[in-house]
């Protein structure tokens, strides 16, 4: 057993409050409740991503999915207002027991304790994950994957626009 | 340990205690500001127990109680959790925002260095766009929550305005970013403290080079797309759309009263004094005093003049907050002389010049740039 250090002890919060918010996206009844629950989640795991000194990552996190996702999400829900939801069907029910399970496998022989190389936990650059570090390595060492995303999310831009515009 | 905690601490305590008391503070002068411009005298009756000698403490003491004592009522069909948490949505992200503007240059104290801005981020204005995003939620959550049409509609309008300003702001401080090469807000407020020669072509140094390196010097057009984008943030006159008396009632707050209208009124002035900060952050030096440096000032005409370390500092924690309040009193001025837009008009000026503009400035910002490095 592991002394209870300061760290330690937020972490705990943190995850307690995030798998506690994370459990109440599926569990609630209402959707717009179970739409801030998420966005609940996703700050919370921004805030761990804080305290593990990687805040380019919390604010992308926050800025990209609490910000923007959820906030798209919220307007769908809030202009189609799904206020009942649909009775359950027993299909949906086998598949999302037959992935959870497949989860919960992965994530036990992730957390199955075998202990890593001690090359591999070699400890990080003070650099490592500033957004210095992240802007040399998109514009270096992956600047055509980068580039060909770009133009990706363009054609999803215009094909959106275009789709638009002919129901119009 | 535990000295450094208390630190952080007294900092984030002493901000936060500020940006309210100014946000409190505002509500008074735009009271009076607005009866200044209109030429009335404005709020004059508030009397504790028939007493109303302290105008001034009189109506800020009036006012919150007044708020704080009224009913606050819950609109039946409405959403009553989530009615309640949405004016802390709406208030949480305009505090937030302050952790990283630095009001100061460091505080040396004995042997300890106190570096004068909450947290250090290496993301540092990242951070503030995650949270201005998150911004958007108060609005929309209050909005459903109360069951209302008007309000519904406001929360739309005050949501789409929102995410289109943040596009045009986010972008327009790209030019910023670029100059000083960096995401750091202490970081950019001291590369505004060197002369503006570094950054000049040769023929222009004699006549200009004097100049403190300021963003709005070097980055003119940026300032005013910000600064527009801003005020669209705050939703006030003339951007107050989503809450368009004529045409919504009050738009998203229409169902809030007394404690809960008063977090949203509090959360818009604190968003006033976000706006200010950041303006004088980025354009206008921070903390910085024309040719003040850690010891003392040093004109360009020489001469100089040493100052004690504690002077200096309160100079320059003084000239930030003489700035933020010239910015706050300057967003008031705009809302009581400007007309209100339409709402197209609003979009319009936002994704159809706003944005371009910015856009147009990232790329001679870098053409520039990329052309001047070899002087530099």
């Amino acid at each position: 057993m592991k002394t209870m250090t300061v760290p330690l002890f937020f972490f705990f919060i943190l995850g307690g409050l995030s798998i506690a918010s994370s459990l109440m996206v599926v569990f609630q009844r209402n959707v717009v409740h179970s739409a801030m629950s998420l966005v609940a989640t996703l700050f919370l795991v921004a805030v761990l991503f804080l305290t593990l000194e990687a805040p380019m990552i919390a604010v992308l996190q926050i800025f990209v999915y609490a910000g923007a996702i959820m906030v798209l999400f919220l307007f769908l829900i809030m202009f189609l207002n799904p206020t009942v939801l649909e009775g359950r069907q027993p299909l949906w029910w086998g598949l999302g027991f037959v992935a959870a399970l497949l989860f919960a496998l992965e994530l036990v022989t992730l957390l199955s304790p075998t202990p890593l190389p001690e090359a591999r936990i070699a400890p990080a650059a003070d650099e490592f994950g500033s957004p210095q570090m992240l802007a040399h390595s998109l514009f270096n060492d992956f600047v055509l994957p980068f580039e060909v995303a770009s133009v990706l999310l363009l054609v999803a831009l215009i094909g959106a626009v275009v789709l638009a515009k002919r129901e119009g | 340990m535990i000295v450094e905690l208390g630190i952080i601490a007294a900092k984030a305590a002493l901000v936060l205690f500020m940006v309210l008391n100014l946000a409190g503070l505002l509500g008074w002068i735009e009271r009076k500001g607005s009866a200044l411009i209109q030429n009335r005298i404005g709020a004059n009756r508030a009397s504790i127990f028939g007493f109303a000698g302290l105008g001034l403490v009189n109506t800020l003491i009036a006012d919150p109680i007044k708020f704080l004592t009224k009913e606050d009522f819950i609109p039946p069909h409405g959403d009553k959790l989530l009615h309640t948490l949405a004016p802390c949505l709406a208030l949480f992200p305009a505090l937030v925002t302050f952790a990283v503007i630095p009001f100061g240059d460091i505080l040396i104290l004995g042997e300890r260095v106190i570096n004068l801005q909450v947290a250090n981020l290496n993301v540092g204005i990242l951070y503030i766009f995650a949270m201005a995003s998150l911004s958007v939620y108060g609005i929309v959550i209050g909005a459903w929550a109360s069951n209302n049409k008007f309000s519904l509609l406001g929360g739309v309008r005050g949501s789409a305005q929102m995410i289109s300003y943040e596009v045009a702001m986010g972008l327009s401080v790209m030019g910023i970013l670029m100059v000083y090469g960096t995401l750091e807000l202490q970081e950019i407020v001291r590369g505004q403290g060197a002369p503006l020669r570094d950054w000049l072509p040769a023929f222009l140094k004699p006549v200009l080079g004097w100049l403190p390196a300021w963003g709005i010097i070097l980055q003119p057009v940026a300032f005013l797309l910000f600064f527009t984008a801003a005020v669209a943030e705050t939703k006030r006159i003339p951007f107050d759309l989503p809450e368009g008396e004529s045409e919504l009632a009050a738009g998203y707050h229409v169902e809030y009263s007394g404690g809960k209208f008063l977090m949203f009124f509090a959360g818009e002035f604190a968003e006033i004094v976000t706006a200010a900060a950041l303006t004088t952050t980025l354009f206008f030096g921070g903390w910085q005093v024309p040719f003040l440096m850690r010891d003392g000032f040093y004109f360009p005409w020489g001469g100089s003049l040493l100052l004690p370390h504690l002077a200096v500092v309160v100079l320059q924690v003084g000239a930030f907050g003489l700035k933020v309040l010239f910015f706050c009193w300057l967003q008031i001025l705009l809302r009581w002389t400007l007309p209100r837009f339409r709402y197209d008009q609003v979009m319009r000026l936002g994704w159809k010049m706003l944005l371009p503009a910015a856009l147009a400035n990232v790329i001679v910002t870098a053409v520039l740039i990329v052309a001047f490095q070899e002087t530099r």
